[in-house]
């Protein structure tokens, strides 16, 4: 077995064997704590596909976890209130239900990568990643002076939305949906790096004319794989929101795409466990390093500047040093 | 150094106020959220250490706190609230500073039968339908200053102002409180960027308006850079606003510009009465500074809660909801009680900035509003 | 909207620009040499906003202050390229994104650490303060006509230093071919260190400029972090031309924009909602001609390559 594999699986037996303990331990707290790893985790694993095998640096991803909480608070809030969201073609009331909300997070996302993609797309390099982040920074500042979902306050949802058959309010059966999607997500992405699709788009990474004079659409790969990008992490944004139970403009900010991105790197950029390791070490680091410095984020900053000096290729990189990434 | 859990050991209890009887009603449990670090670290901070001061000066043992730093983050103070709730079980949270950031906590805090003691924010939203038995305000509704220098406004004869304020809800809430009582007429309205830095834009309109005074609500960095710019636009119109930009925190930062201006606050550090006097030299010589707005609200919400505590267990519900509404302690503001929507009732005051020595700080010129309650307290249905 | 408004508002928007373009300028010049990605250029004005105001507590002099910002924001890059930065170079873009961003949470903490969390005092010198009149009777403060003026000497400073010095040849040849110009015996290094000494002293410059008029507090670089890289990406990478033309623009675009847009609104909306309408747009505004400019040319106003 590669090392990388046997550390993907040490990662997962992780993710379950900690929230039991905590179950059977009595600590809810640390169930909550993986559930964030989790629900981060598919943030950045949405990310992945666009930043590791599209190499697309978007720096606006923001832009599609935000859209996602916006959609389960906008839906639920209607629900919540019984006052239906629209009357034409048909009555929309709103909906608690998350495969509703999931839906439409679904839809939501698909279009904003589309949109942003078609325009953003036309650009490569820092102007891409540029961008990417001035869409993100346009629905932060639309997101902030809209007054009808909160603005800046942002919206609380005060019930966590429901999932037919189970109680999302008991923090181990909320935690077994975000991390029954982020195993999806994972499945999903591990048959896309091998498909015929994400070896022409990990070729368009590579050498983007040597791919187009073999046949490949390249405009059209990078626009598909934001699109599902953009899904993943729509979805991980609605999910935030439920473990939240709250959405504000504070997720649209330019400051949440850097810590997707920093996940992505820090576990290690193309490799399929890469964000769950990366989200995994920054929420370990944040709950070790909180409690000992008002100051701690001097001792978070240095951590990941030694990660990025000495520990390549991120976290699984350096531990599974013999395989890369790409290659 | 970060205090995590700071249980006053009964030897201290010795060197605290002697002579206080104390019912011993057992433990509470504290969760103060409030921000420690990165920008508007430093209204967290005075929050807490008002807090510190009074629960120190109390030597109450029963009393058990947990602190934690919400980094102005809504997502991060709401996991901190889930974790003092399942984790640390308290009983009492407490410590918010920005509206935001109560509209993500409170709510739900509440709801699973916690008490929360604003020493901060208070949106309109949980002061009207949304008000709670559970939820007290110590500090103001957030429309109160704005509301108390629309009446100053009046009574200084001013007819035709300029009002400004960030295009954010608490921006909103602000103009809208100030017009609720301002009589003259508007010579402009201005919603601007959230966290603007520079007003060169805002000051050429407000030179080319014709006003005969300027309201505005910039709170933390964006009032000390309208208030630099303004003082050097050569503009001389009086300004009023809330005491938020005025505070003793940021005043050295916008230093003789502020000098003259007039804000409105339900506290100064000259405030005439036996507690207040106790506490600014109390606070002075614990941390070797003057003691702001926040301080204050910190100090009385400790103080609020310690009072509560004498009376009743933090068991019995409906008792310790009482006890709280009673406000039975010697707030540093004077006089104070609950409205029925558990706002405060307070006189608020007109402040006028002034240098003491090498020091920027205010000095009380009079009462722009004499036991104000609030805009809300229909719409609650609490008795 | 009167002609003298109008007139006042587009100094405005000269001003801001050229204060941009302080900052923007190091970051294109860091880009366009090393192709470093730096996200701790904020940082580095931050760093020289406080050590502005330090000084000029501590002196009372403004220009000692100055003086003070330039020296200390070069000296916190110069440490920076050479512990960190210049293992970077060779990195992709990504590391460095991540290792700066690591930065940014070293300074902004270490800041707070060493000043405190209140804002600090930083104030215009009395010789500066105050308006003048320009012809037109036009009311100006004195010390922001002061900035537009650095701002244009600094631009022609970096003109010449580019056009005409020896440093100035060896920085293009670096922006065209790294390895030739180390196979010609340039020492590449030393190169480096310099240039990104100059952009963080410029970078610091603007930061003490700035925080006279501006609150000097921990964050303080952030926003105009990312203004600086809108307009970097404007004006093309790398083109200190297009830096300059860029800075004006967003500046321009960031003042004139909350004049106008209520007004257009107001011509076929009721008041109050064309004022919010017209304040929501004006704050996407910067992001919305930025987006529409790379739509349009995808390699900025004067970029060369992507």
């Amino acid at each position: 077995m590669k090392r990388e594999t046997m550390i993907n699986a040490a990662l997962l037996l992780a993710m379950i064997a900690v929230p039991l303990w905590a179950y059977y331990a009595g600590k809810p707290f640390t169930i909550t704590l993986a559930t964030k790893v989790a629900i981060l985790a598919l943030a950045g694993v949405g990310l992945n596909i666009a930043l590791g095998i599209g190499g697309l640096v978007s720096f606006g991803h923001a832009a599609f976890f935000g859209l996602g909480g916006y959609t389960m608070g906008i839906l639920a809030s209607h629900a919540q209130s019984y006052s239906p969201l629209f009357n034409w073609p048909f009555l929309f009331e709103g909906s608690q239900n998350m495969l509703m909300i999931w839906g439409v997070t679904i839809l939501v996302s698909a279009l904003a990568g589309l949109i942003i993609g078609l325009l953003a797309l036309r650009t490569s390099g820092v102007y891409f990643i540029m961008l990417s982040l001035a869409f993100g920074q346009m629905l932060y500042y639309f997101a902030i002076s809209w007054p009808a979902y909160g603005g800046e306050d942002g919206l609380s949802i005060y019930v966590r939305n429901g999932f037919p058959g189970l109680n999302t309010l008991d923090p181990i059966q909320f935690f077994a949906i975000c991390f029954a999607l982020l195993l999806l997500a994972l499945f999903f992405t591990h048959r896309l790096m091998n498909s015929p699709f994400g070896l022409a788009l990990n070729a368009a990474r590579q050498s983007p004319l040597r791919a187009a004079t073999v046949g490949v659409g390249v405009f059209r790969l990078r626009l598909v794989a934001l699109i599902i990008s953009a899904i993943i992490t729509g979805l991980a944004g609605a999910l935030y929101a439920d473990l939240n139970r709250f959405i504000s403009p504070t997720m649209l900010s330019w400051q949440t795409s850097g810590e997707i991105m920093v996940f992505v790197i820090l576990g290690g950029v193309g490799r399929l466990m890469g964000p769950l390791a990366g989200a995994a070490l920054f929420i370990i680091l944040e709950q070790v390093l909180g409690p000992i410095s008002e100051y701690w984020h001097i001792y978070l900053g240095a951590m990941l500047l030694l990660v990025v000096l000495f520990a390549r290729g991120g976290i699984i990189g350096s531990l599974a040093k013999r395989d890369a990434a790409h290659e | 150094m970060k205090l995590r859990y700071l249980a006053i050991v009964p030897a201290m209890a010795a060197f605290a106020l002697p002579a206080m009887a104390q019912s011993d009603n057992g433990p509470v449990r504290v969760g103060m959220i409030t921000t420690l670090s990165g920008g508007g670290a430093g209204l967290g901070i005075d929050v807490r250490d008002g807090f510190l001061l009074a629960v120190k000066q109390a030597g109450n043992a029963n009393l058990e706190l947990v602190i934690e730093d919400d980094q102005r983050k809504p997502d991060i103070a709401v996991q901190l609230a889930d974790r003092m709730i399942q984790s640390d079980n308290v009983d009492v949270l407490t410590g918010i500073i920005w509206s935001n950031l109560a509209m993500a906590v409170v709510p739900s805090a509440v709801a699973q039968g916690k008490f929360y003691l604003s020493p901060n924010a208070g949106p309109s939203a949980l002061a009207g339908r949304g008000c709670n038995a559970n939820y007290f305000n110590v500090a103001w509704q957030n429309d109160n200053l704005h509301e108390a220098a629309g009446a100053y406004s009046n009574d200084a004869g001013y007819q035709n102002t300029f009002i400004m304020a960030p295009n954010y809800p608490a921006g909103i809430d602000a103009l809208t409180g100030f017009k609720r009582f301002y009589q003259g007429e508007l010579s402009g309205e201005l919603l601007t960027k959230l966290g603007q830095t520079d007003y060169a834009s805002e000051i050429a309109q407000i030179r080319a308006s014709g006003a005969d005074s300027v309201f505005f609500f910039l709170p933390g960095g964006m009032g000390i850079s309208f208030l630099k710019q303004y003082a050097d636009s050569g503009i001389d119109l009086p300004v009023v606003g809330p005491a938020f930009s005025f505070d003793q925190g940021i005043l050295q930062a916008v230093g003789a510009a502020a000098l003259g201006v007039i804000n409105t606050s339900q506290w100064n550090k000259d405030l005439e009465n036996a507690a207040n006097a106790a506490f600014v030299e109390s606070f002075q010589a614990e941390y070797g500074r003057l003691p702001s707005l926040y301080a204050s609200q910190g100090f009385d919400t400790a103080n609020l809660l310690l009072s509560a505590m004498d009376v009743a267990p933090v068991s019995d519900m409906d008792a310790f909801q009482a006890a709280l509404k009673a406000a039975d302690f010697d707030s540093v503001r004077g006089d104070f009680a609950f409205a029925s929507n558990n706002h405060p009732i307070q006189n608020i005051y007109v402040r006028e900035v002034v240098q003491e020595g090498d020091i920027f700080t205010n000095r009380l010129i009079g009462v722009a509003m004499e036991n104000r309650s609030n805009a809300y307290v229909e719409a609650c249905n609490l008795p | 909207m009167s002609a003298i408004l109008l007139a006042e508002q587009v100094l405005n928007g000269l001003q801001s620009g050229m204060m941009l373009f302080l900052t923007a300028a190091g970051l294109t010049l860091i880009f366009g040499v090393m192709g470093l990605i730096n996200l701790a250029h904020g940082s580095l004005y931050m760093v020289g906003a406080f050590a502005a105001a330090a000084v000029a507590a501590y002196t009372g002099s403004f220009l000692l202050a100055l003086a003070a910002s330039i020296a200390a924001a070069a000296a916190a890059g110069a440490l920076v390229e050479v512990l960190v930065i210049r293992r970077l170079y060779a990195r992709d873009h990504l590391d460095q994104v991540l290792a700066t961003f690591a930065l940014i949470l070293i300074f902004s903490e270490g800041t707070r650490w060493i000043y405190g969390s209140f804002p600090l005092f930083l104030n215009i010198p009395p010789y500066l303060s105050g308006p003048i009149t320009l012809p037109g009777g036009i009311q100006y403060p004195l010390y922001r006509l002061t900035i537009i003026g650095v701002g244009l000497a600094v631009a022609l400073g970096l003109y010449g230093l580019i056009t005409h010095t020896k440093l100035g040849i060896r920085i293009r040849a670096g922006e065209n071919d790294r390895e030739m110009i180390s196979a010609l015996g340039v020492d590449i290094g030393k190169l480096y260190t310099i240039i990104f000494a100059l952009g963080a002293a410029l970078a610091g410059l603007a930061g003490a400029l700035v925080g006279a008029i501006q609150s000097v507090q921990v964050g303080m670089g952030e926003p105009v972090l990312i203004l600086a890289f809108v307009v970097i990406v404007i004006g093309g990478i790398g083109s200190i031309k297009g830096a300059l033309v860029g800075a004006l623009l967003v500046g321009l675009t960031d003042t004139l924009g909350p004049l106008f847009l209520p007004c257009l609104f107001g011509l076929f909306l009721e008041p109050a909602s064309a004022a919010t309408i017209g304040a929501s747009l004006a704050s996407m505004l910067i992001y919305i001609l930025m987006a529409a400019i790379l739509v349009w040319r995808p390699s900025g106003l004067y970029g060369v390559r992507a």
